[in-house]
């Protein structure tokens, strides 16, 4: 068989990664890149910016790409939009891919419709699945946080499309591939970008909510646990902050048994019990994990929009006409304050842990 | 100072959204402004208040989208400006930004354009970094704090959510920020600023105005899909113990391969 790279060379990825540390979503766009290189009969190149990238373009080669094109330079050190929007941009007009795949991370989205301003196309992001028409790639992304799905396509190239999370899985990994290595030049100067990194304030160390394959999570009634009794000095507001934050220990014990994470509604949130990066919903995080447990959560529908495309839904809820048990496959009404510590233990027992 | 926060006016949170013949429907629910953008005029306003200024809300869509407008005077902006044109019934995100863009330049000399983090009926998250590139001003997105602005040194300082933590940068101004919900809870309006928004007048501009031809969205809406129907049987499980109750639902959950 000829070498992939013998192959027109339509399809691009940006890999996206902290210091040297490519997130899942990268390779989960390798998954789907794969599937559009077969179908579209292309090879496939990956780049990657950054500073002490080389090991990472390795293992980009061993997730399946067939060439890496790499900026090593120190202007890239810290991630800033314009610089690599700019470099992005002017390696992309040179080289004309005819579709261009971001994951879907905080900066894959922000650099993509960038990059889509710069070279007079359109953006589509959160791809669920793709269609491959001749040289076109028409989509399907939720809207309305998952309530519906739209259809599109991007009449112009090259068509710059961002991978949903979890709705590809990553390749195999393979460090026996081979592939070709380029390394270009950055061509940005630090005295020309307007903005400076001045720290990063790490993020408290747990699975992050939209890659998180189980998640557990608690909304009000999680509050409320009748035999816990409040350190004292407290006012009733700090009490039932209190007992909530109890409560979210106990998912979280749950949540780490099963190497998830800990999600919750709105009104825990609001309700000062937990910080908002956890927040599930319309107005939180879109999530699809392959099993969500839902304790003490009635199921409001802005609730249901960030959950509903859950593999497996489980609801724990003292209502048994909580809105929350029709999403659910399985439900139990009963008190989370006792199934949870029983299904925490169940598990360990199970799972050997 | 000169702020220009940007609103969009979208069907409220709770609605049940369907599509009923190939058209997308939120049945009876209200139009609202877009909760993101709730967060983003007050993020607008607390600068004004350090900084003194005016807040100049802004917003593209039809004559209704004057709502989301009067909701943002209500909360303290001094003006606002609606984008409409017929023209504008089709359109993709590209054009969104260009109109946006035009319309920040037409009201000139501004520092800081604030937006929320996406709208929550084409979920798109986008806005915010086109419009600040088609400017060249900085693109400063998911905004979570600003510990300083010196409108007089022309400097921003923000905080920035990534996954990674809180990403702290340093930028000249103008530029284009996007926030998110931890930027702080939006203000009700008041009572007077309620009676301020009904009689305050809002321009309208059209692309005319602003100097922009019509152009043809290059993204198709091709279709709108219901999600596919789930086969699903819900279950309940219950027990004379939460110990039994726990041990049937491991066993289920398990022979069903979730995990």
């Amino acid at each position: 068989m000829n070498s992939p790279m013998d192959l027109p060379n339509k399809i691009w990825i940006y890999i996206d990664h902290f210091q040297a540390q490519a997130l899942p979503a990268s390779w989960e766009v390798l998954g789907a890149a794969k599937f559009l290189a077969n179908t579209m009969k292309s090879s496939l190149t990956a780049l990657v910016f950054g500073t002490h990238v080389d090991e990472l373009a390795q293992q980009v080669i061993a997730y399946g790409a067939d060439e890496v094109l790499l900026a090593d330079d120190p202007a890239l050190a810290d991630y800033r939009p314009e610089p690599y929007a700019t470099l992005f941009s002017r390696l992309a007009r040179d080289a004309a891919p005819v579709v261009i795949l971001f994951p879907t991370t905080t900066r894959g989205r922000e650099l993509a419709a960038m990059s889509a301003i710069d070279l007079k196309t359109g953006v589509l992001p959160d791809a669920n699945s793709f269609e491959v028409q001749g040289d076109q790639v028409i989509i399907i992304r939720p809207v309305y946080a998952g309530k519906i799905f739209s259809r599109l396509v991007c009449k112009t190239k090259p068509q710059i499309i961002t991978v949903g999370r979890r709705a590809f899985t990553p390749p195999d990994y393979d460090p026996s591939r081979s592939g070709v290595l380029r390394q270009v030049d950055a061509g940005i100067l630090e005295s020309d970008i307007q903005t400076k990194v001045v720290r990063l304030v790490p993020a408290e160390g747990s699975a992050s909510l939209v890659d998180a394959a189980v998640i557990v999570s608690g909304g009000r009634g999680i509050s409320n646990n009748p035999s816990l009794t409040p350190p004292p000095g407290l006012d009733e507001k700090g009490a039932e902050i209190w007992r909530a934050q109890q409560g979210f220990q106990m998912l979280a014990g749950l949540a780490q048994v099963l190497g998830g994470a800990v999600g919750a509604s709105r009104a825990a949130v609001d309700g000062g019990y937990i910080s908002y990066p956890h927040q599930v919903g319309q107005t939180g995080k879109v999530v699809a994990p392959n099993l969500y447990i839902a304790c003490g959560i009635s199921g409001a529908i802005q609730h249901q929009a960030g959950m509903r495309n859950s593999k497996m839904i489980v609801a724990i809820n003292k209502d048994p006409e909580a809105p929350i048990f029709k999403l659910a496959r399985f439900g139990v009404a009963g008190d989370v304050f006792q199934v949870v510590p029983a299904l925490t233990e169940a598990f360990q027992k199970k799972l050997g842990k | 100072m000169k702020i220009i926060v940007c609103v969009k006016q979208v069907p409220d949170s709770a609605a049940r959204v369907t599509v009923e013949d190939g058209q997308v429907t939120w049945h009876d629910a209200p139009l609202v402004i877009n909760p993101w953008d709730e967060y983003a005029v007050e993020a607008a306003l607390m600068q004004k208040e350090t900084c003194e200024g005016d807040v100049v809300a802004l917003s593209i869509g039809s004559e209704s989208a004057k709502e989301a407008l009067k909701h943002a005077l209500a909360m303290g902006c001094s003006e606002a400006i609606l984008v409409s044109d017929p023209a504008l019934n089709a359109f993709d995100n590209q054009i969104t930004a260009h109109v946006l863009a035009a319309a920040i330049q037409k009201v000139g000399e501004v520092d800081l354009v604030v937006m929320g983090r996406q709208a929550i009926d084409d979920d798109l998250g986008t806005t915010a970094a086109q419009v600040a590139r088609l400017l060249g001003w900085p693109s400063l997105t998911l905004i979570s704090l600003i510990p300083s602005i010196d409108p007089s040194a022309r400097k921003i300082q923000v905080e920035r959510a990534t996954e990674e933590g809180r990403q702290v940068v340093e930028s000249p101004l103008p530029a284009v920020l996007s926030v998110v919900k931890d930027i702080g809870e939006p203000r009700y309006p008041s009572f007077m600023g309620i009676r301020k928004a009904q009689r305050a007048p809002i321009p309208t501009w059209s692309l005319t105005d602003l100097g922009l031809t019509v152009e043809e969205p290059v993204v198709t809406w091709m279709e709108s899909l219901n999600p596919p129907q789930r086969q699903l049987v819900n279950e309940m499980i219950s027990g004379s113990s939460p110990q039994e109750i726990a041990e049937q639902l491991v066993e289920k959950i398990l022979a069903e391969g979730a995990l």
